[in-house]
């Protein structure tokens, strides 16, 4: 069985997942600046509060993951990634205690807002980052990374974390459409459509400079099967981009979250084939960062077994927790 | 630019210093939060069986406490499962086989059981009923737990590797799970480490019983939660006593250095002596300003006056942990053990007396003790790493040989960083809990439940 392969599919589940998830938690620190009255702060904050903190336990799989089965990718990533990842590390602690905290103190709320706030978009900022880090590609002598401080600072890896800042509010924004109703759900309708397309705008202008300027990308995605996608993404983006802005027009409370998820989806597939096979572009392949076999084989069981239970629970979570999120909710005094 | 200013030796003793800082910061919320989860539980089953309301009482008092707690844990614990690759990425590499898939067990049994729960547990009560609720409290609970065994067994492992082999590309490889799983040292060391969680917590609840006591001592919630945390300090001290007995026994058995260490041991002699305080020197390797009592190393260790105990004279010198940090920590961790058993003991002549309540002095006792769970936690932390010394991974790997290749200057400004914000967010939280804390149990706010919930849950809908 090709368990490295089974892995990165199994990875690249958990990284959506989180994605999907903490995003638009993450969401809705990035709407905070255009959302400013106390009120629905609260309600903001409050939809999420329940939830947020197994959202975020995908991010701890994913970096768990990547060192239980691609311990090689694991240790070239994280120093070449170095600043970015302490400084996500960084905002979600600020904004992680603000969920807490913000409630635990009339004098300081809006302290803690700002801490939410700054610390949900540098998260979001240093991912995008990251991200547009690995598709520059990095460099590695001797299963150890080899660069310099600042290889993931470049015009083009702060686009992309400006990216995914756009689409955690887009995420947020739909996320809020589903939970609140009145002048809050009103507005999140309109955030939703203006960080639609600017959320498309990005992905395209990414797609086209990619093509463009990187060789090692480009090579992929002008040759089969990769040029597949190539013309199969523009018609996909086109045709979810607009049923996301259709059903944020016609207010169909439910349905722009599932296809801001699909946004999301077709950005996601459009990074797995610009490194695919690589985990590390483009110099480590995903065999190349696989752990040995037994130890992918006895997390796998783990995986297979455990993964359906979690999805459950999680999924019982959000229907406890389902309908809209009034003002007075949540248990603080 | 920066690297003739500073060595690699400097960057690998400042990424020491973060990974110690950002662990021990850590270490203090599980600590916490184990037995706090614990003791939730507990308090709902009491609740639920006896419907006596001082448990409703106590139990909305202390989770919203333990919602500030735990928030903590979560975030400071997902800055652990990175600092292993930002800083010490050639152990990542070479552990990851191995610890990699415990740490994923951990994930997928743990951390997701208690998030997942943890929404209902601190918002569901109105949502989901009493027993469902109960159930929430009691996975978090299990979780807490859960998320102790792997770590514990990850952090065993380090200290007495077992069932694994080393590949080409010297990475270890497991041979046998249940082996890596169950290694020597992990029993005793989760052992250890579970009673110590709940020692802490019984001596906070103590600490904020006896606070209220002394403000109020009619109040019936603070006597019952003084009550709960004064048996456990009775009958859990010494039987924490005992355990960590057999756990240092164990690491004699596989760690000698690190026990040579904890007890000032320079040289390999019979009758050795115990040295209750003094400041070991390894220049001259001796025990400075030594008070001693002459033979009861071996019959602790050995269980015989004339037996030899091992000492650090059996290994070459660059094989020594750092001796005063691991003798001071074990006498400091020792001694809060045994202030900790000698409340119990206390408790226990107070509670036959019927003075329990009634003795300011137990009161102010139990309030000093209340952080001092938190310092044993940390200095046994301290013997255990420090002790493991100059090994990540006790016989096979050398801390200095496991280190990113991350120059000095980033490791400082990063350590930075995590120094102040850790003091910034970390000591508003500790605010906020005190502050929670300060407030008497008596004036708890109970919400109204519904007694149908689901089907009031429904009507709520079609009001909409």
């Amino acid at each position: 069985m090709d368990y490295a392969l089974i892995w990165a599919a199994l990875i690249a589940i958990a990284v959506f997942a989180y994605v999907a998830l903490d995003g638009f938690d993450l969401g809705m620190g990035i709407l905070f600046p255009w959302i400013r009255e106390e009120k629905y702060r609260d309600r903001m904050v409050n939809s999420v509060a329940p939830v947020w903190d197994g959202n975020e336990t995908w991010l701890v799989l994913g970096g768990g993951g990547l060192l239980a089965v691609f311990p090689l990718a694991y240790s070239v990533l994280m120093p070449a990634l170095y600043m970015p990842v302490i400084a996500m590390l960084l905002g979600l602690i600020f904004r992680g205690v603000a969920f807490e905290f913000r409630f635990k103190s009339k004098a300081n709320k809006h302290w803690w807002d700002r801490a939410f706030m700054l610390g949900s978009m540098v998260a979001a900022l240093s991912q995008g980052i990251m991200l547009g880090a690995m598709l520059q590609g990095i460099e590695v002598t001797d299963r150890a990374y080899s660069g310099g401080w600042f290889d993931w600072l470049s015009p083009f890896t702060i686009f992309a974390g400006i990216a995914v800042c756009v689409g955690y509010a887009l995420l947020g924004a739909t996320w809020l459409v589903m939970k609140t109703d009145g002048p809050l759900q009103a507005r999140a309708y309109n955030y939703g459509r203006n960080s639609a397309i600017l959320l498309i705008l990005a992905i395209a202008t990414v797609s086209i400079y990619l093509v463009s300027s990187f060789e090692n990308v480009a090579e992929r995605w002008l040759t089969w099967p990769g040029s597949a996608v190539l013309w199969v993404v523009p018609f996909a983006l086109t045709l979810i981009g607009g049923g996301l802005l259709n059903s944020l027009t016609k207010q169909q409370e439910g349905r722009p979250y599932l296809w801001a998820l699909g946004v999301f989806l077709i950005a996601f597939v459009g990074f797995a084939v610009s490194i695919f096979p690589y985990l590390i572009p483009f110099e480590i392949t995903i065999w190349e960062a696989a752990g040995p076999d037994n130890s992918l084989a006895f997390l796998l069981v783990g995986a297979v077994v455990l993964l359906p239970i979690i999805f459950a629970y999680t999924g019982y979570t959000y229907w406890v927790f389902r309908g809209k999120v009034k003002e007075d909710s949540g248990y603080h005094d | 630019m920066f690297e003739s200013w500073f060595t690699q030796a400097d960057a690998i003793l400042l990424a020491r210093f973060q990974f110690a800082f950002t662990i021990a910061f850590h270490i203090i919320f599980p600590a916490f939060t184990i037995g706090l989860a614990s003791y939730l539980a507990v308090l709902e089953g009491l609740f639920l069986k006896t419907r006596n309301p001082v448990y409703q009482k106590l139990y909305r008092y202390w989770v919203k406490i333990f919602a500030v707690a735990f928030g903590m844990g979560v975030v400071s614990g997902i800055v652990m499962s990175y600092q292993f690759g930002t800083n010490w990425s050639v152990f990542s590499d070479k552990a990851g086989p191995v610890i990699g898939p415990l740490m994923g067990y951990e994930v997928l049994t743990a951390f997701f059981l208690e998030a997942g729960f943890l929404g209902v547990m601190l918002f569901g009560m109105n949502k989901v009923g009493e027993r469902l609720h109960y159930f929430a409290t009691l996975m978090v609970a299990v979780g807490t737990a859960i998320s102790a065994f792997w770590i514990l067994s990850v952090n065993s492992w380090m200290q007495t590797p077992a069932g694994f082999a080393i590949n080409e590309q010297g990475q270890y490889v497991v041979t046998s799970w249940l082996e890596a799983i169950f290694n020597p040292s992990f029993p005793y060391r989760l052992a250890h480490m579970l009673i110590a969680a709940y020692l802490t917590t019984a001596f906070v609840v103590g600490a904020v019983g006896a606070w209220h006591l002394l403000k109020d001592k009619s109040s019936q919630a603070a006597r019952k939660m003084f009550s709960m945390a004064m048996w456990m300090a009775l009958i859990v001290a010494p039987l924490q006593v005992f355990v960590g007995d057999l756990h240092g026994l164990n690491t004699q058995e596989h760690q000698p250095a690190k026990v040579a260490a904890m007890e000032g041991h320079f040289k390999s002699e019979s009758q050795a002596p115990l040295y209750l305080f003094g400041w070991p020197n390894e220049e001259t390797a001796e025990v400075d300003y030594a008070i001693k009592i002459p033979g009861l190393a071996s019959l602790i260790l050995k269980h015989d006056v004339d037996a030899t105990v091992t000492g650090l004279d059996a290994f070459p010198r660059d094989e020594w942990p750092p001796v005063p940090i691991v003798f001071w920590s074990f006498r400091i961790m020792v001694g809060i053990g045994v202030l900790m058993m000698l409340i119990g003991l206390w408790s226990g002549y107070l509670r036959l007396r019927k003075k329990l309540y009634d003795s300011r002095a137990i009161h102010r006792a139990a309030l000093f003790m209340g952080p001092m769970g938190f310092v044993a936690v940390i200095a046994g932390w301290i013997v255990t790493e420090v002790g493991r010394q100059p090994w990540v991974i006790q016989g096979l790997l050398r801390t200095s040989d496991a280190a990113s290749p991350i120059d000095a200057v980033g490791v400082g400004a990063s350590l930075i960083a995590f120094i102040v914000v850790y003091f910034l967010v970390f000591g508003a939280g500790t605010v906020y809990i005190l502050r929670k804390m300060a407030g008497s149990p008596e004036h708890t706010h109970i919400p109204e439940y519904a007694r149908v919930p689901m089907a009031a849950e429904r009507l709520y809908h079609e009001e909409d």
